[in-house]
This record gives structure tokens, sequence and C-alpha cells, in this order.
């Protein structure tokens, strides 16, 4: 059996675990995956945290994807970063940058076993604070300034692509390149908020041709989370496992423990469990109703007779289900046209799905300091998550070395 | 993680010899799974797999053996696959998955 056969029937433990730290964000992206802003109130203590993590070492899970919300606003964010790399695991985080100043960095700089990942979502201030906010562009670079300064070695520069910032592929490569910084680009999602703003941001089927040439043509020095493999069936795969790994290799803890499939599925459709019930998280993994019934071979359904579904896998669970397609038919986004028409055959009968998950600060709340809430024109933040379906950016070519080793070409933690 | 992590976990791939001693790497974590182990390189943050429970045995049982040799034969590698497993224990030595003892 091909190493990406055994990962469709689950791993002892995820390769590609995210956590959700806090629901609470100081922006308000308009497509926030997690619909973050305000912090839930049930969220995981401190101790709760390290409990995790001390279970997360127990299964080896090397290393995790840490996110929110914007996680360093948790007052014991940075202690629950140096616990988890005292026991073996690992973290990347992605944040916005607010946190991100000169001592902090210097700090980090010092830091083994930890990545940074800061959310830019235009190339310019104009295209990124239109879905991020006001100040967000600035945020991120003076944050990317003082990680260089600092000589922190590699942080990623993790952009979502939409319809508006496609054509800015190259301006983030450059900006990436100034401050000794790794590009990754990920697939917008209709999840969260990105609902909301799915039709208006995510990219045109012209762009998504766009988006393919370019990573065939650069593919080997940007990451991208695998998240891309809907766009392997114009033609040569891209590097990366091309699977959906959700409840297989993947899933996310959030802020108050719940355990879903993956990143992009905070619905109640999608929930396998809870961390603080008893067994735990290992026990959620290992043996949740729904984690057994996706780690079940996958048979394509209305995609199972085209001959591109070998390479696309009928494409994101999370984006159909968004979008209210079928599970087992095309991706919105499908290549070949068959997602728009699936979306042009929804009719008022189709029940689009929507997450009962929401902090979002839909109002204002600080009448009690005074002070008049800031009018925003747009909404603002949460770092887009960390890894997307599969974390095996180049495991594809490892298939053939010598039919014993699987050597992904990147550092998976950096997917 | 700082550059001279990446530098000094790069190991010496270049010099396999396996009629000498390795072991598996310090930094190196093995995760047991169904088609055989994750390896975790805690130095290089890299992760790579070994695709058989053979080649698994073989590479903890390096520092129990004089050689690379005598790892393969103890594991039972039968003889018409070991050229097979010495050229993956080459991939993991120019990995630093695994190293040379002394």
């Amino acid at each position: 059996m091909k190493l990406v056969d055994h990962f469709q029937y689950g791993l002892n433990a995820p390769i590609c675990l995210t956590w959700e730290l806090t629901y609470a964000c100081n922006l308000a992206c308009v497509h926030c995956l997690s619909s973050s802003g305000r912090r839930d109130p049930r969220e995981l203590s401190t101790e709760e945290a390290k409990a995790v993590i001390d279970e997360l070492q127990r299964m080896q899970v090397f290393y995790i994807n840490i996110g929110g919300g914007e996680p360093t606003v948790r007052p014991d964010f940075w202690e629950l970063l140096d616990y988890s790399i005292a026991h073996n695991v690992g973290v990347k985080f992605s944040t916005n940058g607010i946190k991100i100043d000169k001592a902090r960095a210097a700090q980090l700089a010092k830091t083994d076993y930890v990545d940074i990942q800061i959310s830019l979502d235009g190339a310019t201030a104009e295209v990124n604070d239109y879905v991020r906010g006001p100040g967000s562009f600035d945020t991120a670079i003076r944050a990317l300034e003082n990680l260089a300064e600092a000589g922190f070695a590699q942080p990623k520069i993790s952009v979502v692509m939409t319809r508006q910032n496609v054509d800015q592929l190259d301006e983030f490569k450059a900006i990436a390149d100034k401050y000794g910084a790794q590009l990754r680009i990920t697939r917008m999602r209709p999840s969260g908020r990105g609902a909301d703003v799915w039709d208006e941001l995510h990219p045109l089927p012209s762009q998504q041709k766009q988006m393919y040439d370019w990573l065939v043509d650069r593919g080997d020095q940007v990451l991208t989370g695998d998240s891309f493999f809907h766009l392997s069936a114009f033609g040569e795969a891209l590097p990366g496992l091309n699977l959906c790994g959700a409840g297989r290799v993947v899933c996310l803890i959030d802020p108050v423990g719940d355990v879903y499939a993956c990143p992009f599925a905070i619905h109640e459709n999608f929930l396998a469990g809870n961390v603080r019930s008893e067994g735990g998280f290992q026990q959620v993994w290992e043996s949740s109703e729904l984690f057994t019934e996706l780690r079940q071979p996958q048979t394509g359904g209305a995609c199972a007779s085209c001959m591109h579904y070998d390479s696309c896998q009928g494409g994101c669970m999370a984006a159909k289900f968004f979008t209210g397609l079928p599970l087992d038919g095309p991706d919105p986004e499908c290549v070949r046209g068959f997602g728009e028409q699936a979306l042009a055959a929804r009719d008022m009968d189709t029940l689009i799905p929507k997450s009962d998950v929401d902090h979002s600060r839909s109002a204002p709340r600080n009448s009690r300091s005074g002070k008049a809430p800031v009018p925003l024109t747009l909404s603002i933040a949460r770092p887009d998550r960390a890894c997307e379906t599969s974390p095996l950016a180049g495991m594809g070519a490892s298939e053939t070395d010598s039919g014993l080793l699987g050597i992904p070409r990147v550092p998976v933690a950096g997917s | 993680m700082s550059t001279k992590d990446v530098a000094a976990a790069a190991g010496p791939g270049v010099d396999f010899d396996p009629g000498t001693a390795y072991r598996c790497s310090t930094q190196v974590s093995l995760r047991p799974e169904p088609f055989g182990a994750l390896v975790y390189h805690f130095g290089t943050r890299k992760l790579s797999f070994l695709k058989t429970p053979q080649l698994v045995e073989v590479v903890k049982g390096l520092e129990h053996h004089p050689d690379v040799h005598a790892a393969v034969e103890a594991a039972g590698v039968a003889e018409a696959e070991r050229p097979a497993y010495l050229r993956a224990l080459a991939g993991l030595a120019a990995s630093g998955t695994i190293e040379p003892r002394s």
C-alpha cells in the first residue's frame, strides 16, 4: 500500500494539529474562518492547556500549529509556548503581529523549535486592509521588520488567496525575500465569516489557473499547506499529498477544547468530541464516531467517473459543505466547472449550513468605559489558520525514492 | 530555531559506511504507525517515514550492533532486499536520522 493510502485510513496521532487558543482577536477580518472576535468564557485554562500539551507529548505529536483568534493576546500565551517546547511539542504560531515588538522578537530569535507565521492578505495596505482591517498591514510589516532585525530565521508570511490579491503573487514573494521570510499561500474557504464574503472574495476561474501556473513555476519555494490540491486537475499534480487530511492526519482543537475534523470545519457536523471528556484528546482521535467514519474508503460519489478524480479527490470537504453542495460531489471551485454548475443548480430549498459557533464582535461592548466604539468600515482579524488539509508538501515525490522511505521535500512543520 | 541547528543536523550522509557502527540520532523520535513509523528530527524539524516495520526494527537495532550489516541481518531482512535497505539507510544517514556511533 502506498503511504498516501495509509494516511487515508488514519494515523496513530495527527501529523498536522491546529490548536486555536482563543476566540479573542484584536482584528476582525472579514473572511475569518473561525468567526473570532470575543473570548469565550469557557476557554481552556492554563492548567487545562498544559494537560493537553502533556497528552500530545505522550502521543508523540511532535509539533502543533497554534492560532486563534489572535493567540498572543492570551496572557498565558508565552508561558504555554515555553511549556510546549520544553515538552518536545514544537510550535508554529499564526499571528497578525500585534505583540511582536523588538523585545519579543529578540526573545523568539533565541528560542528553538518555534516558528512564526505572520498573516498578510495583501501585498499593499490597500488590498490587505480591505479584508483585515485598517492598520493591519503596517502591524504585520512592523512584526516582520522586528523579526528580521532580531535575526529570527525564516518566519513565514501566510497569505489567503483572494480575487483581489492573486495579481500580487510576485509582490508577496518580494516582500518575503526582503524580510528573509518564506512565503506561504493558502486557499480561501467559505468557513466562518468567510461564508459571508465568499462570493466577492474567492478567486475567479481564470485566477485559479493563474495560481496553478504560478505554483507550478515557483512551487518549490513556496509553502501551500497542500491546500490547492483541487487545482491538480489542471494537469501536473502540485507538490504535496493531494489528499483531504480531515480527521485522518489533520484536526483542530478549538479554544473551548472541542475537536473538529479540520480548522475549516467548525460546525457541529464535524465535531468529534472534546478534550475535557474522559479519555481526553487521545480517545477522540482514536475512536470518535466521526473520525472513524472519515477514515473509511471514499467512493468519490458524483466525481467518481471524472478522469481527474485521482488528482483532485473531489476537493475540499469544508468548501463544499459551507456552500451547500453535497460532500460526495464536486468542489465549488472544481477546475472543470462542475462546481459552478452545482452552485447554479442550488434552489430555494437548498440549505446552506451555518456554524452556530460565532464569536464575532458584531456589537459595541465597551459601554462601561465611556469611550465611543471606533467605527470600522470593515471588520478585522484572526490569523488565517495554520495547516490546511494535508501538511505533507512534497510527499508525492518521495513515493518513488527507495520505496522504503518517505521524505518530504520541505519541513512539514513549515507547511 | 536557529540556523546553526539546521547545519549541525545535516549529517554525514556522503560517508555512509555500513561496515561501521551507527545509531538513531539522539535528536530523532520514532512514532509507531500502521505502515512502519513516522520519523521526526527535532534539529531539522523534518518529518519522514519508515515505510516497513522491518526498517523500523533495523533503525532501532542499530545501536545494539557493531555495524549496519549486523543490524540488517538481526532484523531478518531477506538477502534479496538488503541492497534496498542499505540504500534506504544511506538516505537516513544523509538526512541525519541515523548517525555514526563510536
